[in-house]
């Protein structure tokens, strides 16, 4: 055991949990810590220009690799500044670790400088939080906090840290807690034998069936389980926004995405079912449209991992709560033990449905012209220039939308972007967790000109840290989504969804010490894009015009059932 | 249905400010709340009564569960149990009005825990149902103030919420 100061306990703990690096902006009630951090080679410190780009990059490094992100800020507007990044990260169960400095124990109270009760402020948006009361704490603390984030559903977890407790002089009994004890908390690890039982005999039953997937099954590694069983029964599937990339977007049996923006086919699908059984998906109103109308035909299967999501908003009829991999793999012995088979006359006329509702898919547009280029066009460019194999984080908006519908995701982890919160402003720092960790991959952020501008301020962090990253910015000169509901639903008055005033964004690219391209014309679109990428150590900045007047489509019709769309500007279903 | 649920809270700073903000995050409904540490120093134990429908009783007691620091919960209202309630009153007493409130304060089996020329103090304990009708049943304008505990409960019989 050695002896150390509750600063350099925090530093210890980090190399010792395996945390190569952490994201963060120092102040008054860290710098102990920020000291601690000096002395030592072990774990790398990333500085931010704002601390809830921090947190995006916690994020997205977390996003992607399935362990937690672990961001350090100080007390009072740091700690604050943190809160739009860990409520991104709460509404998507993403794990992190906030560790926030806090005044002295003994100022706690009075209105100290820089004084915010963030055990307080932080507490409706994560999963917990907790104070450090004495430094010989620290090391029990910290591991609950990786142990609470990263186990069960996961998310973030916020400690508060009084300046006092990291008092460089103060020394104490250090040892890596290798277990945690909390009888409070115990995530599920296996699923209910007998409901995953019925589950396999109704999904052999079924003659109208869809396979729902979400994020869970992305968080929870089970990707090859969906595999497997999308294979063995030949059913189709269609992944909701935070799914995509958990069954292979070009599979054969993919229908794409489902919801307010998904495809015909996904949407039309779940309307006409039998049996829907959702996997690590939680029914989300941009899923579901009118709950009343939710699936009329259709009995449902529901495997999550958290028990409150069930019948929370649609009532289910066989709930598994549980890790969805465990519960996928229990499954899979079950099927191996009936050895039944669907039967395939039912399941031949389902997909033959299925293929006239793909025949007319809604989300066709109309083709780019030299002077006009489709946002979409471009996403399918960059899928094609990237080998459909990229990383691709995104902000809000149209394009959002965009990439998640024609950048046909065929792994997981591999879409990143904020679809509970919608937080304008993720993709780029989440782009930058990922390519500080994956250096050798093509990571790309899609965004808008307005999304950008709310985290662009780190484009200095990427020149400091020498992350050769790509951005893809359909300029649409607009706030396009915004502007694409007052078109719907306001008789076009735009009210304040116009990006006046734009920067140049390439001489801006530019004097942060980027390349920064331009297109205008669509013969440039492609070209430029591989030119683009062929800079494998520049970042690159690629500002494209887009049409400013294209929508999103398919979109639902709210307060529908999931069938009912708008296809184009004038057509429905 | 208005229910009783009853839990078992790690007796930690925090704790109760986490399941209040969850009713109010969540648009549940707090009718009373009553916490206090237990035989064991490490456990609180609260009791919240709130209505709702099956389906947001459903979530209350799932959401609740979900916090870290509650360490078992139950719904005392799915079984049979005991519920009581402290309630204190101070009431107008003069003249006459002293024997007709002594009277009722025997029929609902109160107390009388202080007085003055003017002025008694009452203690009536039992179910919810049972203090507002006390209330009801002194004429009006005769309470001064009420104070009252919120609900406890505890399941009859053998069955115990303890860890
Ligand atoms: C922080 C934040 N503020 C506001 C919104 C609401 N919002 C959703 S999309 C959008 C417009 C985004 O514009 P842009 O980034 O240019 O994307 P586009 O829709 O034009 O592709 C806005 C303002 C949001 N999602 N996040
Ligand atoms: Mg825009």
């Amino acid at each position: 055991m050695e002896l150390l100061s509750g600063a350099d306990m925090i530093t210890h703990f980090l190399a010792d949990e395996g945390v190569e690096h952490i994201y963060g902006y120092p102040g008054g009630a860290a710098l102990h810590i920020y000291d601690a951090l000096f002395r030592q080679d072990k774990v790398q410190h990333i500085l931010v220009r704002h601390e809830q780009a921090a947190v995006h990059m916690a994020d997205g490094y977390a996003r992607a690799t399935g362990k937690a992100g672990v961001v350090l800020v100080t007390s009072g507007p740091g700690a604050t500044n943190t809160i739009t990044g860990i409520a991104t990260a709460f509404t998507d169960s993403i794990p992190l670790v906030v560790l926030c400095g806090q005044v002295p124990s003994t100022l706690i109270g009075e209105d100290a400088f820089q004084e915010t009760d963030m055990m307080g402020v932080s507490r409706p948006v994560v999963k917990h939080n907790m104070a450090i009361r004495h430094p010989s704490e620290i090391p029990d603390v910290l591991k609950k906090a990786f142990y609470i984030a990263q186990s069960g559903r996961p998310g973030p977890v916020v400690v508060d840290i009084p300046k006092d407790m990291t008092a460089p002089n103060e020394r104490f009994e250090y040892e890596y807690p290798s277990k945690v004890k909390l009888r409070s908390y115990t995530p599920p690890m296996r699923g209910h034998s007998g409901q995953i039982r019925k589950a396999a005999e109704m999904l052999l039953n079924a003659k109208r069936p869809v396979i729902y997937a979400g994020g869970g099954v992305i968080i929870g590694g089970a990707s090859a389980q969906l595999i497997k069983l999308v294979d063995r029964l030949n059913y189709p599937v269609t992944c909701t926004l935070m799914g995509l990339g958990a069954y292979p977007g070009t599979g054969k049996n993919s229908l794409g995405m489902l919801g307010m923006h998904g495809s015909v086919e996904a949407n039309q699908a779940m309307h006409n079912a039998d049996l829907v059984i959702s996997i690590g998906a939680r029914f989300d109103d941009r899923v579901t449209n009118g709950t009343d109308k939710f699936c009329p035909g259709a009995r449902i299967i529901h495997i999550d991992i958290d028990p409150a999501n069930i019948s929370k908003t649609i009532k289910v009829d066989v709930p598994i709560v549980g890790p969805v991999g465990s519960v996928l793999n229990d499954m899979h012995a079950i099927f191996d033990e009936l050895a039944g088979q669907p039967d395939q006359d039912a399941l031949a006329s389902w997909w033959k449905e299925i293929d006239q509702w793909r025949a007319r898919h809604g989300g066709r547009y109309e083709p780019s012209t030299q002077d006009c280029i489709k946002p979409q066009h471009v996403v399918e460019v960059l899928h094609k220039v990237t080998k459909g194999d990229a990383f691709v984080t995104s902000d809000v908006g149209q394009h959002q939308m965009f990439a998640a519908q024609y950048y046909k995701f065929n792994k997981p982890n591999r879409w990143i972007n904020s679809g509970g919160l919608g937080t304008m402003g993720f993709g780029l720092p989440a782009a930058m967790g990922i390519k500080l960790t994956h250096p050798d991959e093509e990571v790309v952020c899609v965004t808008g000109e307005g999304s950008i501008q709310m985290n662009i301020q780190e484009l200095s962090t990427c020149k400091q840290y020498g992350l050769p990253l790509k951005v893809v910015l359909l300029n649409n000169e607009a706030l396009g989504m915004v502007k694409q509901w007052q078109d719907m639903n306001y008789e076009s008055r735009h009210s304040h969804s116009y990006m006046g005033s734009l920067p140049d964004f390439t001489k801006l690219v530019e004097s942060y010490g980027h390349v920064g391209l331009t297109v205008r014309k669509l013969d440039e679109l492609e070209s430029t894009l591989e030119k683009a990428f062929a800079m494998k150590d520049e970042l690159v900045f690629i500002n494209v015009y887009v049409d400013p007047a294209e929508h999103v489509y398919p979109m639902q019709i709210a307060r529908g059932s999931m069938n009912d769309m708008w296809l184009n500007k004038t057509e429905r279903t | 249905m208005r229910r009783i649920i009853s839990v078992l809270l790690e007796n930690e700073p925090g704790a109760l400010s986490r399941v209040v903000g969850l009713f109010s995050q969540r648009n549940y409904n707090i009718e009373s709340l009553t916490v206090a540490p237990t035989e064991d120093a490490s456990l609180s134990r609260l009791t919240v009564t709130t209505s709702g429908s099956d389906k947001v009783i459903e979530q209350i007691t799932k959401q609740l569960n979900k916090l870290i620091e509650v360490v078992k919960l139950v719904d005392l209202t799915e079984g049979a149990h005991i519920e009581r309630e402290l309630m204190m009153v101070k009431l107008k007493a003069v003249g006459s009005q002293r024997g007709e409130v002594k009277r009722t304060v025997d029929i609902y089996r109160g107390q009388i825990v202080d007085v003055t020329n003017s002025v008694y103090t009452v203690q009536v304990a039992g179910n919810s149902d049972k203090l507002d009708a006390f209330i009801k049943s002194i004429a009006e304008g005769s309470v001064l103030e009420v104070v009252r505990s919120g609900v406890s409960g505890i399941a009859r019989g053998e069955k115990v919420l303890s860890l």
